[in-house]
């Protein structure tokens, strides 16, 4: 039995998700008859992870620090075992547009986009490009920042006018932002978890769903208690198989290790479009990947127990 | 190892929960939101989202002493359960400060409750079916929005002006509640200094409502816990005097006025309402806290209360002041706040393109915090307000936060300037400079919705 470092909390946006899962996958360490030890992450984590000394450490993180490789970077200098990707597939699927990019490398579909710093507007004028930006990706579009893990600012611009009061919203989250083509459609969701040989096996499809009112009304489209998720997603044959096809693509071109998760939109003609990866994806009782393991017959301990054999498998820098 | 006692947990079982929860739990405002308002808690954050009155202005050897009093003289009853209504030791003193008010009330008229906060829990709990109106200020005490919701109230919210609710709007949708069948139970208002847009209802507007509901039979819930926080001004009657006790519920509370860790506070109301708010105090918590009723009693005995609120008014009317000099030395020309002459908040409007709670986020990396305007509203607005505190925390504290804010208000604004190719930003208004009084109306005056663009993708669910 190993002694587990739960790493959680942190500065992040996302503290309040991170202290839910790192809770909950305590308690199943325990369960397992491991011995785990919670760090809320601070100041003081390297003298902790020092004193404690764990055979391996559980990044229960979400958000900036905990996604973006900041925390990946010191564990491996300081030679600890820890679960989920490593620095560089944290790096690539935390930065939306890194990721879009490496997946049309990949031939892989995304929605069209552009993404600038705030540089670009600031200094080189890129405010006179919007308007053919709107013309190539038309409305409504998508605007987001380059990097934020929850849906904290993510806005949709119907017209023109929408769009600079977004990209400023947008800018409050990360210095870069992404317009992207609005792909109409059914947001679908697929978890993807390492077998014991390294295979990475895609989860059963969970499926988002919007509850009444105007399609296009955001606001009410994602208040809580009005989307319902599905596992596994109602599909029409072969889309399932094609959709978790994609997302193990999309695993692997990004280089990811021990689980993660991929979002995606299956547009009303049958095509799939890839948004955007998680590497840590939230680890609650309301989220995701628990819900897709759990349809596929696999318990929330038997998920962190084979997220933890990975981590302890993978050698220590 | 951790003490954490392992609770059993796989989503089937969580499903299973799910089928249990009742449909009001469904009801909840973004957790995008909840979750930001929980970083405002970090040490190093300045806070000016808080309601917090400053309770390190309170002597601890006068607390002290009090206690070892009600220890000394009431040990066993301040131990024991005490009645519903209260021990007639603590209503006492509540008569006392309504009399200070301006009102006069019979101590069997009186209700003491778990904090203010219960009375308007109990008020829903005895009136509102789900479904039923409840008539609400724009913007509304943030605090109240998850009770009416809890309750599946229906709230429709009234605009405020610099004079407080427009009760000719109120009549207006009242007219139309009527046309459509629909009969508000009661019409929530803060007519002191309100939370949060820092108002206060006028003489010929408390006249006219009081009036409004006695045509209409409606009662009214007159939330009033800063009436004596008065930093400026004449005091004005309340709603509970005017009324003659005929229509008003009156909610008082000593958190403002003593302490909120205490948790007393009261209702005063037409006798066959408070007798089922009775009934309703009886199911959630049989009585309120014995030990702070005694000692409140205890306070009230031992010298003269005022003396406390005297010296809360000074420390109040100075970071008051401090913030509202902030504001204009920090905040952009485009913004607009008001200027409250009592209570704990200022409300301040930015231009329509900034979203206050995006702004959170942004302004937490700064280490400083506010409440978002939807958070006071039930139907979206509010997107480009927020709500500031200044009575919990210090002068140099309050200066620096609202320069912190200033400051990624000023970038925003300057990016939105340069993405719509408008005129540069321009400086923030000289610190002398007298604001236009005209400014006020716009103050209140709030998003429209259609302009803004919507929020993103689910939040608590992904993860």
């Amino acid at each position: 039995m190993s002694t587990v470092a739960v790493l959680q909390g942190g500065r992040s946006l996302e503290r309040q998700v991170s202290l839910k899962s790192g809770a909950r996958v305590e308690d199943a360490l325990q369960r397992l008859g491991h011995t785990a030890v919670a760090i809320d992450v601070g100041a003081d984590l390297v003298a902790r992870l020092t004193d404690v000394a764990p055979d391996a450490v559980f990044v229960a993180l979400h958000g900036r620090d905990g996604e973006d490789g900041t925390i990946q970077e010191l564990l491996e200098v300081l030679g600890l075992r820890y679960t989920g990707s490593g620095v560089a597939a944290c790096i690539r699927s935390w930065d939306k547009v890194l990721t879009k990019h490496l997946l049309r490398e990949h031939g892989i579909p995304t929605p069209d986009f552009h993404a600038f710093s705030e540089t670009a507007f600031r200094e080189l004028g890129a405010a006179q490009a919007l308007p053919a930006i709107e013309r190539q990706l038309s409305f409504p579009l998508v605007v987001k920042p380059a990097a934020q893990g929850s849906a904290l600012g993510i806005k949709f611009a119907r017209a023109a006018a929408d769009v600079p009061a977004a990209i400023v919203s947008a800018f409050s989250y990360d210095r870069k932002v992404l317009l992207e083509r609005y792909v109409p459609g059914r947001d679908l969701a697929v978890s993807v978890v390492e077998r014991e040989d390294g295979e990475p096996v895609a989860l059963p499809v969970v499926e988002a769903v919007a509850e009444g009112r105007d399609f296009y009304d955001f606001e009410a489209r994602y208040e809580i208690g009005r989307t319902r998720f599905v596992c596994p997603a109602e599909l029409p044959e072969g889309v399932a198989e094609r959709t978790q096809e994609l997302a193990v693509q999309v695993y692997r071109a990004l280089g990811c290790a021990g689980f993660a998760r991929v979002d995606l939109m299956l547009r009303e003609d049958g095509e799939l479009f890839v948004l955007e990866a998680n590497s840590v994806p939230g680890l609650t009782e309301t989220s995701l990947l628990p819900q897709a393991a759990d349809a596929a017959g696999i318990s929330f301990d038997a998920l962190v127990e084979r997220i933890l054999a990975i981590a302890l498998e993978r050698a220590a820098a | 190892m951790t003490g954490r006692t392992p609770p059993r947990s796989t989503a089937h079982e969580l499903e299973r929960y799910a089928g249990l929860f009742a449909q009001r739990t469904k009801v909840m405002k973004s957790s995008a939101m909840r979750d930001l308002m929980a970083l405002t808690e970090r040490d190093e954050v300045i806070s000016l989202a808080g309601g917090m009155p400053d309770t390190s202005s309170f002597p601890a050897d006068t607390y002290a002493s009090l206690m070892a009093r009600v220890a000394d003289e009431a040990c066993a009853r301040a131990l024991q359960y005490g009645p519903t209504e209260g021990f007639a030791a603590a209503t006492r003193c509540i008569a006392e400060v309504m009399r200070a008010e301006g009102m006069e009330v019979d101590e069997g008229e009186l209700l003491v409750t778990t904090g203010g906060q219960q009375v308007i829990d109990l008020v829903c709990k005895t009136l509102v079916d789900p479904g039923d109106v409840i008539v609400a200020e724009a913007p509304t005490y943030p605090g109240a929005v998850p009770t009416f919701c809890s309750y599946e109230a229906d709230v429709v919210q009234i605009e405020l002006d610099e004079d407080g609710m427009r009760v000719d709007a109120l009549e207006e949708t009242l007219d139309r509640l009527e046309r459509e069948g629909r009969r508000p139970k009661f019409i929530y208002t803060i007519p002191n200094f309100q939370n949060p847009g820092g108002v206060t209802m006028s003489l010929p507007r408390r006249r006219r409502l009081v009036q409004v509901a006695a045509e209409r039979e409606l009662l009214v819930l007159e939330d009033n816990p800063y009436g004596l926080l008065r930093y400026e001004g004449d005091p004005l009657p309340t709603l509970y005097s005017m009324d003659g006790g005929q229509f008003v519920i009156y909610l008082g509370t000593f958190s403002k006025i003593l302490s909120p860790g205490i948790r007393l506070g009261w209702a005063a109301a037409p006798r066959p309402v408070l007798q089922k708010m009775n009934l309703g105090k009886q199911a959630a918590d049989l009585c309120s806290s014995s030990m702070t009723q005694l000692f409140v009693a205890e306070y009230f005995a031992s010298g003269d209360w005022r003396e406390y609120v005297d010296s809360l008014v000074e420390i109040y009317r100075g970071r008051r002041d401090a913030m509202l000099e902030a504001l204009d030395a920090h905040f952009p020309r485009e913004a607009a706040w008001t200027q409250p002459q009592g209570g704990l908040f200022i409300w301040a409007t930015l231009p329509d393109y900034i979203d206050t709670t995006d702004l959170l986020a942004r302004a937490l990396s700064e280490n400083v915090a506010f409440v978002p305007g939807r958070a006071a509203y039930l139907d979206g607005r509010g997107g480009s307000s927020m709500r500031l505190n200044f009575s919990g925390s210090d002068e140099t504290a309050i200066r620096e936060g609202v320069r912190r804010i200033g400051k990624v208000v000023a970038e925003q604004v300057g990016l939105y300037s340069t993405l719509t190719g408008a005129a540069p930003v321009q400086a923030p208004a000289a610190a002398d400079a007298p604001r236009d009084a005209a400014g006020l109306a716009e103050v209140l005056e709030l998003p429209r919705r259609g302009r803004r663009a919507g929020s993103g993708r689910p939040a608590e669910a992904d993860r």
